[in-house]
């Protein structure tokens, strides 16, 4: 079983489907937070469904938005179960803080080169570790 | 983190249920960051638009509003982002009720928390620029790249909760660009044309985010030496550059105080063709369907140059200019705003664009070709269905008068 290492994490142990893609995160930007799929055009992710997944994507992007985004779309039942990053500005963070949504972030090298797309994960924060199930 | 007997007491709730709440979700962040500790800020700034709060987000600020037998207050000067309607013209953006009624509800609750709602993306025009060194707490990326970047304050993106812990409490995570380490250059861009419209400006912000590329990178920009932006061009470069990199801080030789290459070698050059690369990914021909000034709001004297434009024309697409509650009194007493929208136009306040319900508004209005200056705001636009197109101010008061952009 591969085990990848983090510098930071936050929130509870959870365990699912990743979706992996060198691309941004922006709750405001990417995303069709009804829909519950990534809808920028350009995004490499544009028109999957991000709900339930742990999305493994290289850094997050842009507004502040996602700070409130992220609990309005865990009220709604419709968030990703868990967001890892190679890095992360804060609004994600504190968006995870404020959601109770897991997070890990701060990679040496590039974490979505490390996780195949699609493949199931668990992510314990507490260890600050991603495995490859 | 280390906390000193304030926060302790607002730890163990001796100051009420609210600073409680908010120092805890700081303490999360700040553990996640390594803060050693807290720092004091003298102002913060809310983003609360209904569109990103959402029903569950305005039900926990009215809970929050209630926390103390309702005397919750902030510590404070606490100010807000632009809210996500203008009253006055919802009827214009076609907005439905229940957004007004959630607005409405937001407001309340931030009000009764003792934050003045100035509704403003330009608070460091309109309100009160930080000053050198000061530590504060800004919700909106444009707001924290200039706070930064020009003034030389300290401030790490804040969202709309952090934001408002921070007024709570009076004090927020000591990491990122609250610490000198984080505030040195990591990346030399030479720029090796002087940008002329706003457009540009927001353009090459755009370029230098991209190259940039996350949070924690400061580029040092030479080349710009003899540029004398000015606050719009710098609103936009920075904005932009915030947009598309995530970058809260750059530092420009000559703004920027203790802008410092140290031995940085130039990592990128950035000319005239990187720029034109970038406006012309969103620049087709053709025909549009609303003209937008909006992200960042317009200042009193882009409305000034807005309404010289206007000047005898007749519009036959909507065109919306955006600015804020402070600056919207002088353009009506200096007659701006009669200029606009004698050809036809609308100036609207207090609120931006795409936090206004971008996405249910443009399905309203049949509205998926928009033109505009901002280079952030075509940076956004295309998570929400439209297909924006980025053009100089006066392009895009021709396209509003034509019905194409030319």
């Amino acid at each position: 079983m591969k085990k990848l290492v983090f510098r930071q994490a936050m929130g509870a142990r959870v365990r699912g489907e990743a979706l992996v893609a060198h691309d941004g995160f922006s709750a405001r930007y990417d995303l069709d937070r009804t829909a519950g799929k990534f809808s920028r055009p350009t995004h490499k992710l544009a028109g999957q469904s991000y709900a339930g997944k742990i999305l493994v994507l290289d850094t997050a992007k842009g507004g502040v938005a996602s700070a409130w985004m992220l609990r309005e779309m865990a009220a709604r039942g419709v968030v990703p179960l868990a967001l890892v990053f190679n890095s992360v500005n804060p609004i994600l963070v504190q968006g995870a803080a404020f959601a109770d949504i897991t997070m890990l972030a701060g990679f040496d090298g590039d974490i979505t080169a490390n996780v195949p797309h699609r493949a199931v994960v668990e992510i314990d924060p507490q260890k600050r570790l991603l495995r490859l199930l | 983190m280390k906390l000193n007997a304030l926060e302790r007491a607002m730890r163990a709730g001796e100051l009420g249920r609210a600073p409680q709440i908010a120092l805890e979700h700081q303490s999360k962040v700040g553990e996640f960051f390594g803060a050693a500790d807290f720092v004091e800020v003298t102002q913060a700034h809310v983003m609360a638009d209904t569109e990103s709060l959402g029903e569950s987000g305005v039900a926990w600020l009215e809970s929050l509003a209630r926390e103390d037998g309702g005397r919750a207050r902030v510590r404070v000067a606490t100010i807000t982002d632009p809210r996500g309607t203008d009253f006055a013209k919802a009827g214009v953006l076609k907005q439905a009720g229940w957004m007004l009624q959630l607005e409405r509800r937001a407001i309340d609750a931030l009000v009764r928390l003792g934050v003045s709602m100035t509704d403003t993306c330009i608070n460091y025009q309109t309100i009160q620029a930080p000053t050198q060194g000061e530590s504060v707490a800004f919700g909106d990326t444009g707001v924290v790249i200039y706070a930064n970047s020009v003034c030389g304050a300290r401030s790490n993106y804040e969202g709309g909760p952090s934001a408002l812990a921070a007024g709570l409490t009076g004090r927020t995570p000591r990491y990122g660009f609250h610490l000198d380490s984080q505030r040195r250059a990591t990346l030399r861009v030479k720029v090796t044309s002087i940008p002329k419209s706003l457009n540009d400006w927001g353009a090459l912000g755009g370029v230098i985010g991209r190259l940039a590329g996350n949070y924690w990178a400061v580029p040092f920009i030479e080349g710009l030496e003899d540029s004398r932006p000015g606050s719009d061009a710098l609103k936009h470069f920075g904005a932009a550059m915030a947009s598309f990199g995530s970058v809260a801080m750059f530092q420009l030789p000559g703004i920027t105080p203790d802008a410092d290459a140290g031995k940085l070698r130039v990592a990128h050059r950035v000319g005239q063709a990187e720029v034109k690369a970038l406006q012309q990914r969103y620049s087709p021909d053709g025909e549009i369907d609303v003209v937008v000034f909006s992200a960042p709001q317009l200042s009193l004297y882009e409305l000034r140059a807005l309404a010289e434009l206007c000047d005898g024309k007749r519009f036959v697409k909507p065109l919306l200019a955006v600015t804020s509650p402070q600056v919207k009194p002088d353009a009506d007493r200096f007659g701006f705003t009669r200029r606009i929208e004698d050809a036809g136009g609308h100036v609207l306040a207090g609120m931006c664009f795409y936090q206004s319900y971008a996405r249910e508004i443009a399905e309203a209005n049949g509205w998926k070709r928009l033109a505009t200056n901002s280079a952030k705001m075509v940076n956004i636009l295309g998570g929400y269905g439209y297909a924006p197109v980025l053009a100089s101010m006066e392009r895009c008061v021709e396209a509003a008068e034509s019905g194409r952009l030319k």
